[in-house]
């Protein structure tokens, strides 16, 4: 099972372990973790939220449209819900390849598929306040009804 | 019936996570306008729709025992 939903803290070996390959000659690893500062906001922790089969199908879409692109690549992605304190991990991403460039560029598409098609969702608790993150400026409109490409910096 | 499940801002607008709704034959735009009358539900016009788990346009019909999930704009990673 290469793509997970996990209420308990991700152990990134365990990730990393289900691609490794004879025929690998690079994994890349990325961690999400909890940032403390935001803009000068303080976060305090963050709740995530899973629509959880949907998030699963999604991930394992991610990882076909990674096959396609990159044929020898195997990926694995567990993405944690529930609370989370600052610096704890929300998401590890492991992608083996033979040769490491295909292994960078397959892991940093995963991630910014992860941003605009799998439905999980984080509650900010500031110091003053909370807010769910993603529309709070209503900056993020999906006019079809389906999602469009975003920004890739946040 | 259709199943609609709500998450993030919208469950909480709510107060619930799951309703169920009389929307057979109904397009998703159909639905989205009828749940923003009977529970006075904001900001459904920008929210993605899925339909069985899987993303679905505003003139998706639906049919009794679909499951609706609206889907606010995603922040995970």
């Amino acid at each position: 099972m290469n793509y997970h939903i996990s209420k308990e803290p991700i152990v990134i070996q365990e990730v990393i372990d289900k691609v490794i390959e004879r025929n690998a000659g690079a994994i890349t690893t990325f961690i999400g973790t909890v940032r403390e500062m935001t803009k000068g906001k303080k976060t305090l922790f963050l709740i995530y939220e899973a629509y959880v089969p949907m998030a699963i199908k999604k991930l394992e879409q991610i990882g076909s449209e990674i096959k396609e692109r990159w044929p020898d690549a195997e990926t694995a992605i567990t993405h944690r819900v529930g609370k989370l304190e600052i610096t704890d991990i929300a998401v590890v991403i492991a992608v083996s390849t033979p040769h490491r460039n295909d292994a960078y560029e397959a892991n940093r598409y995963a991630i910014e598929r992860i941003k605009e098609i799998v439905p999980i969702w984080k509650k900010e608790h500031w110091e003053d306040g909370e807010t769910w993150v993603g529309n709070q400026l209503e900056t993020v409109p999906y006019p079809t009804g389906k999602p469009i490409e975003v920004d890739s910096n946040d | 019936m259709i199943n609609v499940l709500l998450f993030a801002q919208l469950k909480d607008e709510l107060g619930k996570e799951t309703i169920s709704i009389e929307g057979n034959g109904m397009s998703v735009a159909k639905l989205k306008g009828k749940m923003k009358v009977e529970f006075e539900l904001e900001g459904l016009e920008t929210v993605m729709t899925a339909v069985n788990e899987e993303f679905a346009d505003d003139d998706t019909i639906l049919s009794d025992g679909d499951t609706v999930a609206f889907i606010p704009p995603v922040s995970g990673g």
